[in-house]
């Protein structure tokens, strides 16, 4: 039997460290609701999702109630939406968005993504569509993710995409004056985007995946935390060794629950994802950890080093207690999400520099930062090209999601609600790329790249 | 089916009795059952087969935490896999 240590453990983690399970994700595929007519194709993507995802949210609380362990999100992830609705002939995808919103009501989702396109190297009509409706497609619905995939290791920089996408920040932002230009938080640019992620705004469902399936998503970073609490002091060798027992523990936490939801709808499991999710509440913060490890404010310079090694210990301690890992798999460093990197951005110990270089070393990117609301739409598109720069030359995923509060100025405090929390508005570095990013075409994929 | 019952709080006459009675009413078989007391703090740890339970994992579950929150006490029950899973290889 499990001894008595051990069950405290594990109910402490729960109670007082924030574990969880941070989502259930279900990807389907709607690649067979494609017609020409886009309220046909919007009615079959309707009930495709309805139909599988029927059960998610009651079998995720099932599970829930079962094991003790809070499952926070239940979500749904579909093929690019840009795919299923490359033949319809009108000009707006809008529908589309609006038929996934409805849906995700319909099954008690609070977030369904895929309104996607995948233009790392060029666009078809369909996907240039697509990205035109952003827009309006996130200010008209509540819970559609969007994410665009503007370059990867093999194909190089879409730069006429990355101009595109700056422009298309700037309008979801200025749509959504009156919510803190929240269009912008539900809009994730890529590069390398992954196929099986089950994390918001980003997930949808890869071409290469099958016609249904379950991929979960651990979280944990306050069962990190107070784990290192005990080591402090230590030489990193302790640090990295607690880390990677932690995150063992924690992902086949994720594994039991990845399986149990699999066999209970039928669906097949596809991978866990572990990464460390900061919410807003306290303690449950991915930039405590990095201060525990010794740094006064997380940005201080350390930063990087101590978040490349946490992310790698993860990732070491969570492979072996999984039997399929993918997704971001990672730590994540979301501003407004994260009480220490918020507390950090306001007294300008972060910078979107900082960061930057963060992002070089951690699971994905400039995640859930605000920026002043007059930032151009070139200087974002540049933005995103830096962070595409560093995923295609480090054979990683990266990724921008900033919002440009319309009328924010910097040091004010934006609040999006809920997990997305409330973010600092940071300053921008104020020098023109307005001629560089008119430039268009394609950044070339790297030597690394040409591999055959 | 087994599971884990665990029972936390400031320890009082009649806290084993009163677990174990809602326990047997619903046809759930005690097969383990450890105690200790800390400075007057009470921690209760029963592994129980539900397998012959009357009623579904997740009303037992309800009945536990209520009888809980009457008695000030934190009352739950988890399937044992979730502890193997987390310390077991």
């Amino acid at each position: 039997m499990i001894n008595q240590r051990e069950i405290m453990q594990t109910i402490e983690m729960i109670d007082q460290q924030h574990l969880d399970i941070r989502t259930i994700t279900m990807g389907i595929s709607v690649r067979d609701c494609a017609h020409p007519d886009i309220e046909v194709c919007s009615r079959k993507i309707y009930d495709k999702i309805t139909r599988c995802a029927e059960k998610l949210t009651r079998t995720g609380e099932d599970i829930e109630r079962e094991f003790g362990i809070p499952i926070v999100n239940k979500r749904i992830s579909i093929t690019p939406a840009a795919i299923a609705a490359e033949s319809c002939e009108c000009r707006s995808r809008v529908p589309v968005a609006e038929a996934m919103d409805k849906a995700a009501r319909e099954v008690g989702v609070n977030f369904i993504g895929g309104f996607s396109a995948l233009v790392h190297k060029g666009f078809t009509e369909g996907d240039r569509k697509l990205v035109e409706s952003i827009p309006e497609a996130l200010a008209a619905t509540e819970r559609v993710c969007s994410s665009v995939n503007i370059a990867t290791t093999r194909a190089g920089i879409n730069m006429d995409a990355v101009a595109m996408m700056g422009r298309t920040v700037k309008e979801a932002a200025r749509l959504t004056a009156s919510s803190g230009s929240m269009a912008c938080a539900k809009l994730v640019v890529f590069a390398n985007a992954v196929e099986d992620n089950p994390f918001m705004a980003g997930a949808f469902h890869g071409e290469g995946e099958a016609e249904c399936v379950i991929n979960v998503g651990v979280s944990g970073p306050g069962v990190v935390s107070h784990a290192l609490q005990a080591c402090k002091g230590a030489p990193f060798d302790v640090v990295a060794e607690t880390i990677k027992k932690t995150a063992f523990r924690i992902t086949r936490m994720g594994q039991l629950v990845a399986q149990e939801a699999s066999a209970r709808l039928g669906v097949p499991f596809g991978v866990v994802d572990l990464s460390l999710a900061p919410t807003p509440a306290i303690g449950d913060s991915v930039a405590d950890i990095l201060e525990i490890m010794g740094l006064e404010s997380v940005g201080a310079p350390g930063t990087t080093a101590a978040l490349a090694m946490l992310n790698d210990a993860v990732k070491k301690g969570g492979v072996m207690a999984s039997s399929h890992v993918g997704g971001l798999s990672g730590a994540f460093i979301p501003v407004s999400e994260d009480a220490g990197m918020i507390r950090a951005a306001e007294k300008g110990a972060l910078t979107i520099e900082k960061l930057e270089a963060m992002t070089c070393v951690c699971s994905v990117g400039l995640d859930m930062i605000a920026i002043p609301g007059d930032t151009p739409a070139s200087t974002i598109a540049a933005i995103i090209a830096d962070e595409a720069a560093i995923g295609v030359i480090n054979n990683k995923t990266t990724a921008v999601r900033v919002i440009p509060v319309e009328g924010g100025k910097v040091g004010e405090r934006v609040e999006f609600g809920g997990l997305l929390g409330s973010a600092p508005i940071m300053p921008v570095n104020r020098y023109s790329s307005e001629e560089f990013i008119a430039r268009g075409g394609r950044i070339p994929a790297p030597l690394h790249s040409l591999r055959n | 089916m087994r599971a884990i019952v665990t029972v936390i709080g400031k320890d009082r006459v009649g806290i084993i009795a009163r677990v174990c009675s809602i326990l047997a009413e619903k046809g759930v078989n005690v097969l383990d059952i450890s105690q200790t007391v800390l400075q007057e703090y009470f921690t209760m740890i029963m592994l129980v087969d539900v397998s012959v339970c009357d009623i579904p994992f997740a009303e037992l579950a309800e009945v536990l935490h209520a009888e809980g929150e009457k008695e000030a006490l934190n009352i739950r029950i988890q399937r044992e896999d979730i502890f193997e899973a987390m310390h077991r290889i």
